[in-house]
C-alpha cells in the first residue's frame, strides 16, 4: 500500500522523495505557483505555493512529502495570501498587460485571473528599469522580472550555460547578466536556450515575434492557469 | 474669417463664459468667449486640456509593440492607430505597401472599413442625432441617445445595431472589438475563416441598406433646413486627404492631395513618407494641441481641414457604386468645385459609412480574404511612416529605431489636430454670426458645440500636453453606504462632500 498525504481532507499517494507539489500534481491537484517548474531544481522563492502542513506555513515546491501530513491548500486564506503575493509581484515592477506581447501567455497575469486578482491594491512602485535589447534575437525587459530565477536555473541545469543570476538583496534584488559588460550580447545566450524561453512573464523575450499568435490561440485563452499547469506538468513530474 | 476674434485686444473688463466640458465629442476640452458689455463676442477659443504624451513614452520600447500599444491612445478608433503603427513597422521590416502579401491588404483593409463604419455611425446616432433631429437649441434632456430611442425608436435601434456590426467586423479581424490584435509588421496574424466570414455577410445587405436610409435621412435634414445649415460655422478652407492612385475615394493607402478652397490642386499624389516637407505645425500659448500648415502657404493661410468632408471634396469619384451616386448628389447639392458648409460633415460622413458597407461586402466575398500567406519580410530599415485616413481625417505616425530595433523617436500628427484651426474658425463664426449680442443660455452655448461635433473630434487623441481630466472618488463601505466623496472639476479644483 503506498504512502499518502491528505490535500484539503483528501488522501494524496505520494512516493519518498517527492515534494508536496510534487504528488499534489502528480494526483490532479493544483497548487498556484510561479518559480517552480518541474524540470529544475525548486527554488522557494515566488512564495505562491504556500501551503499549511499540519498547521504550519510551508512552501510546497520544496516540502518533502511525509506521512501524517494534513495540507491545506485550497482555503480563502491561502487564496487571500496568495492573491496579496501576487499583487505585490505586480506593484513592485511594470506589469502593463494591455500592451504586453505576453499578454493571453503569461503565467503571472493568468495566476492573477485564477486568483481573482481584481486590482493590485498596494501603491505602484513604478521602479525605473532598464530594457536589455543588445542581443540580436533576445531582449531582456527587466520592468517584468519577478526574481523567480527560472532562467538562472534553466540556463545553468539545461543549457550548460551561466548567462543570468540574482544580485542585491530585498528591495534591492536585481537580475544581472553574467557579462563584463553586463549586457545579453557579451554572453553566449542564444535564441534556442531553455533560458531564452523560460521567463513565466514578459521579461525575457524573443525578438521580432511578439502578436504573432493572435488572440483565441494564446494559452490562458480559454483555459485557467491550473487547468494547462496540471496537463502540462502532470507527465513531466511522473518522469 | 474670424481671426480676429482668437485674441481680445482689451481682455480687462470683459465678462467670461465657458462651455467645459465640450461635451459628446471623444475626449475632453471646453470653449471659452470673452463678451463685452453689451454681450458682443470679442473672443472664442476651442481649449483642448488633457495630458497623453505617447511620442514620449514609446521612446525605448521596441517596434514590434507599436501598433498594440499606441492604439490604446483611443477606444474609439483604436483600429486607426493600429493600422498607421503597422503600417509605420512593415518599413521597418522592409516591406513596402506594394509588397504586403495580397490576403493582409485585404484583411488590414477590412478591418479598417469595419472601423470607419462603426466609429461613423456611433457619431451620426450616438454623439449628433439628437442635435440634428431635435434641433441645436432643444431641452437639454432631448441632448442623447436615450431620447433618440424614445422618439425615434427605429432609427436608434438601427445607429446602435450598425455600430455593433462594425464592432464585429474588428472582432472577427482583431481578435475584440477594441484593442485587439491583428496587424503585426510586414502582415497579419490570422486570416479570416470561413466561419467568420459568413457570419459578417449574414448581415452585410441589411447593413448597406441602413447605411442608404442614413444618407437619404441626413439629406433630407440638411435641405430642409437650408439656408441655416449651408451657413452654420461655415468656413472657406483647403482640405488635405490620401487619395487612390487614380483619383477615387481611399481610406487605407495613397498619395496626399490637398486642394483649396476653389477646387485648384495644391498637391497631388505625394508620397507621404516625405510629409515633413509639406506639413509644418505651429504651437500657440492658449492650447495644447498644435496647428498644422501647409509648408509652401505659411501658418496663415496654409491650414486645412480633413475628414469625412475633405475626402468627399477631394476625391474625383468614389469607386462603389450607390455611395458614389451619393457623392454625385452631394457635390451638385453645393453648386461649387468644394462643398465648405460644416454641417455637410455628416453628410459626407454617411456617403462614407455606405462606400464601407458596400466595400465590406466586395472584401468579404473576395477569397483573398481567407488566404494564408499573411507576412512579408524584406531588410531591415531604421525610420517608417505609416499614414492612413482615420474616421476624422488624415492620420500620420513616424517612427525612428536603433541598431537593437529600440524605437529612438515618435511624431504622431492625428486627424483631429489638423481640424484644429477648422474647429476654432467655425467655433469664431458661430460665436460671431449666432451668439454675439444675445443674452447667452445653455441651448443657445450648444451651438458652439454642435459647430465642433460636425468634425466629429478626438480631442483624447489629438493632445500632447498637461491637462485636468475631472475626477470623482467616491469611498464605499463593506454596506454599501457612501462615506465619503472627493470630486475633481475640470479646472482642476477639488472638493469634499462628506456623508458622515
Amino acid at each position: 500500500m503506498s504512502k499518502t498525504i491528505t490535500i484539503d481532507g483528501t488522501n494524496i499517494p505520494f512516493e519518498d522523495g517527492q515534494t508536496i507539489m510534487e504528488a499534489a500534481t502528480a494526483a490532479g491537484v493544483y497548487i498556484p505557483h510561479l518559480c517552480h517548474h518541474p524540470e529544475y531544481i525548486p527554488h522557494g522563492s515566488c512564495k505562491l505555493c504556500t501551503v499549511k502542513v499540519n498547521g504550519r506555513i510551508c512552501s510546497a515546491c520544496t516540502f518533502p512529502a511525509m506521512e501524517g501530513q494534513d495540507v491545506l491548500n485550497n482555503t480563502k486564506e491561502l487564496t487571500d495570501d496568495r492573491r496579496k503575493i501576487t499583487q505585490m509581484l505586480f506593484v513592485e515592477g511594470n506589469h502593463f498587460c494591455p500592451s504586453c506581447e505576453k499578454t493571453g501567455n503569461c503565467q503571472l497575469q493568468a495566476v492573477a485571473y485564477h486568483l481573482n486578482m481584481l486590482d493590485d491594491h498596494f501603491p505602484l512602485f513604478y521602479p525605473n528599469r532598464e530594457v536589455d535589447a543588445s542581443h540580436a534575437d533576445v531582449m531582456i525587459d527587466h520592468n517584468r522580472c519577478i526574481f523567480c530565477t527560472l532562467c538562472v536555473r534553466a540556463s545553468q541545469q539545461k543549457d550548460g550555460k551561466n548567462v543570468f543570476a540574482i544580485s542585491g538583496r530585498g528591495i534591492n534584488r536585481h537580475l544581472i547578466i553574467n557579462s563584463e559588460s553586463g549586457l545579453l550580447k557579451d554572453t553566449d545566450l542564444d535564441a534556442t536556450d531553455q533560458a531564452a524561453h523560460i521567463c513565466p512573464t514578459g521579461a525575457i523575450l524573443i525578438k521580432r515575434t511578439g502578436y504573432q499568435v493572435p488572440i483565441g490561440e494564446r494559452i490562458y485563452d480559454h483555459q485557467e492557469i491550473d487547468q494547462v499547469s496540471l496537463e502540462t506538468e502532470h507527465l513531466q513530474h511522473g518522469e | 474669417m474670424y481671426e480676429h476674434l482668437e485674441t481680445a485686444d482689451n481682455r480687462e473688463n470683459l465678462k467670461r463664459v465657458v462651455v467645459d466640458p465640450v461635451s459628446r465629442v471623444e475626449g475632453h476640452g471646453k470653449v471659452t468667449l470673452l463678451l463685452d458689455a453689451d454681450n458682443k463676442v470679442q473672443q472664442a477659443r476651442l481649449h483642448i486640456v488633457e495630458f497623453r504624451g505617447f511620442e514620449r513614452f514609446i521612446q525605448g520600447r521596441p517596434y514590434w509593440e507599436l501598433p498594440v500599444l499606441v492604439q490604446r491612445l483611443c477606444g474609439i478608433c483604436p483600429v486607426s492607430h493600429h493600422l498607421a503603427a503597422a503600417k509605420a513597422i512593415d518599413q521597418l521590416v522592409g516591406v513596402d505597401p506594394q509588397n504586403l502579401p495580397v490576403s493582409a491588404d485585404k484583411l488590414r483593409r477590412l478591418l479598417h472599413f469595419g472601423q470607419l463604419f462603426q466609429s461613423h455611425a456611433l457619431h451620426f446616432f450616438h454623439l449628433s442625432s439628437p442635435d440634428l433631429l431635435f434641433g441645436f437649441e432643444s431641452d437639454i434632456s432631448k441632448r442623447s441617445i436615450i431620447a433618440v430611442l424614445g422618439a425615434y425608436p427605429d432609427l436608434g435601434v438601427q445607429g446602435v445595431k450598425m455600430r455593433k456590426y462594425g464592432q464585429e467586423v474588428i472582432r472577427m479581424v482583431s481578435g475584440k472589438r477594441v484593442h485587439g490584435t491583428g496587424a503585426i509588421a510586414g502582415g497579419m496574424n490570422k486570416p479570416l475563416t470561413k466561419a467568420e466570414r459568413d457570419y459578417l455577410l449574414e448581415d452585410i445587405d441589411q447593413m448597406i441598406e441602413w447605411s442608404k436610409a442614413s444618407v437619404a435621412l441626413i439629406k433630407k435634414v440638411h435641405c430642409s433646413n437650408l439656408p441655416y445649415y449651408d451657413d452654420f460655422g461655415t468656413i472657406r478652407s483647403n482640405y488635405l486627404g490620401l487619395i487612390k492612385p487614380d483619383g477615387a475615394l481611399e481610406f487605407y493607402h495613397g498619395g496626399l492631395r490637398a486642394k483649396n478652397a476653389q477646387g485648384e490642386t495644391l498637391m497631388d499624389h505625394v508620397d507621404y513618407c516625405k510629409y515633413n516637407d509639406y506639413i509644418h505645425e505651429e504651437v500657440r500659448s492658449w492650447t495644447y494641441m498644435k496647428f498644422p500648415y501647409l509648408l509652401s502657404m505659411g501658418p496663415e493661410n496654409g491650414w486645412y481641414r480633413v475628414g469625412p468632408l475633405a475626402r468627399i471634396n477631394n476625391c474625383d469619384y468614389i469607386n462603389t457604386p450607390i455611395a458614389e451616386a451619393a457623392r454625385v448628389e452631394f457635390k451638385a447639392h453645393g453648386g461649387e468645385a468644394m462643398v465648405h458648409s460644416t454641417l455637410a460633415f455628416h453628410w459626407a460622413r454617411l456617403i462614407e459609412i455606405l462606400h464601407c458597407a458596400e466595400s465590406i461586402k466586395i472584401l468579404l466575398n473576395d477569397p483573398d480574404i481567407m488566404g494564408h500567406d499573411l507576412v512579408a519580410q524584406g531588410e531591415k530599415r531604421y525610420e517608417g511612416v505609416g499614414v492612413i485616413e482615420a474616421p476624422r481625417g488624415t492620420l500620420f505616425h513616424h517612427y525612428q529605431v536603433d541598431e537593437n530595433d529600440i524605437v529612438t523617436k515618435a511624431n504622431l500628427i492625428v486627424s483631429t489636430t489638423s481640424n484644429n484651426m477648422g474647429m476654432n474658425e467655425s467655433v469664431r463664426q458661430v460665436a460671431a454670426e449666432y451668439l454675439s449680442g444675445r443674452e447667452l443660455t445653455e441651448p443657445l452655448l450648444n451651438n458652439l458645440e454642435v459647430a465642433i461635433r460636425a468634425y466629429d473630434p478626438c480631442l483624447s487623441c489629438a493632445t500632447h500636453a498637461l491637462g485636468k481630466m475631472p475626477l470623482q472618488l467616491e469611498l464605499i463601505d463593506v454596506e454599501g453606504k457612501l462615506i465619503d466623496k472627493l470630486v475633481k472639476n475640470s479646472d482642476g479644483q477639488i472638493g469634499r462632500n462628506s456623508h458622515g
